[in-house]
């Protein structure tokens, strides 16, 4: 990064740090950084929509819709994140490569399950395994992204199945009684007033899902927490800056990351509350209308 | 992302044709990239180490394409046979309990002892706590030796924990521990050297015998001409063990 870096032995400490701290590991450690965050942001609307189609079929007039739906919610809720996140992603991938593999190669004569082996032709990998690197990191990452929206989508549906309840259901018969079909009273009517009562759990959810970004490493991509213990590790003088056991600065870092993050997102979901209480019939929303009269 | 999407999809593309061949298959050489100096993370964020040499010269030999990942050493052995890479080396010894799932290659490094390390000359080995690496043949024979074993997931954590009076002592292999027992006053070897293990080898898939033959007459190759020797002597001294 620096000129000086060249021959870190012979640094004092400021440089040094500097050096240490910019050199290719941390740089990896970083963008580890842009990877949790991302997940996060692609993560929370696709679970959310997972929710959403979940709740919606849940209290579906079919009785198939409404069993599918229940089932999604009360199975992937009902088992460990870990458990879930170890078998779906295996089993997930797996899927995709069995179904490539009888797309390209229908010849193949040789059992896919040769005890513990599953052997695909080279043309069903996925990725490639002449793909770069990147792309796996890339597959890798896609996984555990729908993986968490699964999990997390089970949670939101629940979340957002109550809230749908929750809509005094006179809302609904004045719909009704102004003549709207059940489709429009529901976008028109219930899915606009549902979100207060949808917001403490889904703020939950989102503290929650944050704070098991640190599941990733489980689906063999490199966070935050992996680099943190990666680097914290004692290193001898084989390496260009050795050190002690610095774990626990490392992790210090990563806990105050995660408080800040929540922090934040704390103010946020407070500042999106007051907002959809805006003339509301709870409790938050009456206070409102008096404070303001 | 969806540019992303659209060039990836591009690349699977050019690659699923280019592989059509036959002569375009890349080998994946999974490692764990925490067992200096066998294998590590260097400070460019590259695997570094003995084997990384090793491995790119018996790529080179055999005329293979190779490319580097590393994995969790737990899990090392599952994502070998559920294909994510192709090939293991990673300090792995050689052991019949490995030789049931999966096939080795003959060994690039001779079987060498495992060692204790402890802060203090008196440490009880057979019936205190001892650190161990999960999965190894040295967790194996702590557990039967009447110690109490302590398991981590990475070989540093073992070290660690001697440090912080978790465990009693450590028990890795020597050349793991000789470098960090050199440059730490408070650790010392104790007890004596312990024999495990019939060397370390190159673990593939059972169904992969082309590339072990491949990467066989490579070894092979490099012991004949004395390179393999003169590599080890670069990486763990003189007193290693040679062929």
């Amino acid at each position: 990064m620096f000129e000086y870096c060249s021959d870190p032995s012979s640094l004092e400490t400021t440089r040094w740090f500097a050096c240490y701290l910019t050199n290719g590991v941390h740089m990896r450690f970083y963008s580890s950084f842009l990877t949790v965050l991302s997940l996060l942001a692609i993560t929370a609307p696709v679970a959310l929509a997972f929710g959403f189609l979940g709740a919606m079929a849940s209290r579906s007039h079919l009785l198939p819709l409404r069993a599918l739906g229940k089932l999604y919610t009360s199975m992937v809720r009902g088992v460990p994140d870990i458990a879930f996140f170890l078998f779906f992603v295996i089993a997930l991938d797996q899927a995709l490569e069995w179904v490539n593999h009888q797309i390209q190669c229908p010849d193949w004569d040789e059992p896919i399950r040769q005890g513990a082996n599953f052997v695909v032709c080279q043309a069903a990998k996925i990725p490639l395994s002449s793909a770069p690197q990147w792309m796996h990191e890339v597959y890798n990452y896609f996984i555990a992204v729908f993986t968490f929206s699964i999990v997390f989508g089970a949670f939101a549906a629940n979340v957002l199945f109550g809230a749908m309840q929750s809509v005094p259901h006179a809302q609904i018969e004045t719909a009704e009684a102004y003549g709207m079909t059940r489709r429009q009273s529901f976008w028109r009517i219930l899915v606009p007033q549902m979100w207060i009562y949808a917001l403490p759990g889904l703020s939950n959810l989102w503290m929650i899902l944050i704070k098991a970004t640190p599941l990733l490493f489980l689906l063999g991509v490199e966070d935050i927490v992996y680099w943190a213990r990666e680097l914290g590790g004692s290193r001898t003088s084989q390496f260009a800056y050795p050190h002690g056991d610095w774990r626990l600065w490392y992790f210090l870092g990563l806990l105050v990351f995660y408080l800040c993050f929540t922090k934040v997102s704390e103010v946020v979901l407070g500042r999106i509350t007051r907002r959809l209480s805006h003339g509301q019939a709870t409790m938050g929303g009456e206070a409102q209308r008096k404070a303001a009269a | 992302m969806k540019k992303l999407a659209l060039t990836t999809a591009l690349v699977v593309a050019t690659a699923g044709t280019a592989f059509a061949d036959g002569h375009d298959r890349v080998i994946r050489m999974g490692t764990e990239g925490a067992y200096p100096p066998y294998n590590f993370i260097n400070d460019d964020g590259d695997v570094d180490g003995f084997e990384r040499v090793l491995g790119d010269e018996l790529c080179a030999r055999a005329e293979l394409t190779c490319e580097w990942v590393t994995n969790e050493w737990d899990s090392i052995i599952p994502n070998l046979t559920s294909g994510n890479y192709d090939t293991i080396i990673a300090g792995m010894s050689i052991t019949d309990e490995r030789e049931e799932v999966i096939d080795f290659t003959q060994d690039y490094y001779p079987p060498t002892a495992s060692v204790y390390v402890a802060m203090e000359e008196g440490a009880d080995l057979m019936g205190g706590v001892v650190a161990a690496q999960t999965n190894t043949i040295q967790s194996g024979y702590v557990a039967e030796s009447g110690a109490i074993l302590l398991e981590y997931a990475t070989p540093d954590e073992t070290v660690a924990a001697v440090r912080n009076g978790e465990a009693d002592a450590v028990f890795a292999d020597y050349d793991f521990l000789a470098d960090i027992v050199a440059e730490d006053d408070d650790l010392m070897i104790v007890g004596d050297p312990v024999p495990l293990g019939g060397g370390i080898g190159m673990g593939l898939r059972e169904t992969d015998t082309e590339l072990r033959d491949a990467f066989d007459a490579a070894i092979t190759s490099m012991k004949e001409d004395g390179t393999l020797n003169a590599l080890l002597v670069e990486w763990f001294g003189e007193e290693i063990g040679q062929y």
